[in-house]
């Protein structure tokens, strides 16, 4: 055990993502859907650090900075989306929220 | 072990404090900077322990039914990710993601979550919706695909993990060096999404097309009553 392998960081960052990928199939609340929206991006992020420390360039953190931003934006528009359509239709459920018509059609 | 932890934090702090003092602070250039190796023995502990932990907190998180539990163990999720950055030698961005991740992305969903009140009501909801017939399909099937991604890893040739940091300074050059365009669209994107978010939240009338106003699909229907009036009272 003196050193580890790159392959088990990459293992790690793919365990996330299939994490993030369940969660965001299986959820019907759209806070969950977006918790696990970050949690995708943050394997990314580690899979790009992880690659920039092992060839020891700063790409990879540089790529982190980029996904950060990206995640920030994201999520401040996601959840802006999240509180006007709990406004109108009170309600978070994904499979309710599917019509883009002005009426709010109850499944 | 423990004894090699604690060196280990001390060099890194170390490194993060010595880069800041001497490569950006006084602006020298320090060509050929020598990568400071860690401790070999205990990164490898350190990276496996924060690995586990953020898997588990991981698993937590997509499997609470209480919002503010599951972004409780989002936070213990994102700082075992930091942990793990700390030992591939990125202490910059590991701070970075406390910071921002556990700090910024995480208050933003607990207020909103504490504006929509969901509670113990979208609990109950959650559980009535996570049934295991629902999650049960996709979920084996994302983990066909990750044995298909984990054979691929681990039938390549092994590489050892060399973890010696990169050094700030070389991400701050790289950063405004030749990613400076990328720098700037990051700003743009920023910038779009403060507009976009103080735009969509607000809350605005319902705006309808004058056609519709009154949901017949007539034009004047206030006016072609009025006329209906007074043709009534005329006759």
């Amino acid at each position: 055990m003196s050193s580890f392998n790159s392959q088990s960081v990459l293992i790690v960052a793919a365990i996330l993502f299939v994490l993030g990928l369940i969660g965001v199939l299986t959820r019907k609340n759209i806070i969950f859907i977006l918790i696990s929206i970050e949690i995708m991006l943050n394997a990314a992020g580690l899979a790009f650090v992880a690659a920039g420390s092992r060839w020891e360039q700063p790409d990879g953190q540089v790529m982190f900075l980029f996904i950060l931003a990206m995640a920030a934006s994201e999520i401040s528009v996601a959840l802006a989306l999240v509180m006007q359509a709990h406004h109108q239709y009170k309600t978070l459920d994904v499979d309710k929220l599917r019509g883009l018509k002005d009426e709010f059609e109850t499944i | 072990m423990d004894w090699g932890l604690c060196e280990c934090f001390q060099q890194q702090f170390f490194f993060l404090n010595k880069n800041f003092s001497t490569g950006i602070f006084n602006g020298q250039a320090e060509q050929g900077n020598p990568a400071i190796q860690m401790p070999e023995r205990s990164m490898p502990i350190l990276f496996y322990i924060s690995s586990a932990i953020a898997i588990a907190a991981t698993i937590m998180v997509i499997t609470r039914y209480h919002p503010i539990h599951a972004l409780l163990y989002l936070v213990v999720s994102f700082l075992g990710v930091a942990m793990i950055f700390l030992s591939l030698g990125a202490p910059f961005v590991a701070v970075l993601e406390i910071i921002l991740y556990a700090g910024a992305i995480i208050v933003l969903l607990i207020f909103v979550v504490m504006m929509l009140n969901l509670g113990a009501d979208t609990a109950a909801q959650e559980k009535q919706w996570l049934q295991p017939k629902v999650w049960i399909g996709p979920s084996l099937l994302a983990l066909v695909l990750l044995a298909a991604l984990v054979i691929l890893l681990v039938k390549g040739n092994a590489m050892v993990m060399n973890v010696s940091a990169v050094p700030l300074k070389n991400v701050s050059l790289s950063l405004y060096g030749e990613y400076i365009i990328a720098v700037e669209l990051v700003g743009f994107l920023l910038m779009a999404g403060i507009v976009g978010a103080a735009h969509i939240g607000k809350h605005k009338k319902r705006y309808l097309h004058r056609f519709l106003q009154n949901g017949n699909g007539n034009i004047n229907t206030k006016e072609m009553n009025a006329e209906k009036e007074e043709a009534f009272i005329n006759k």
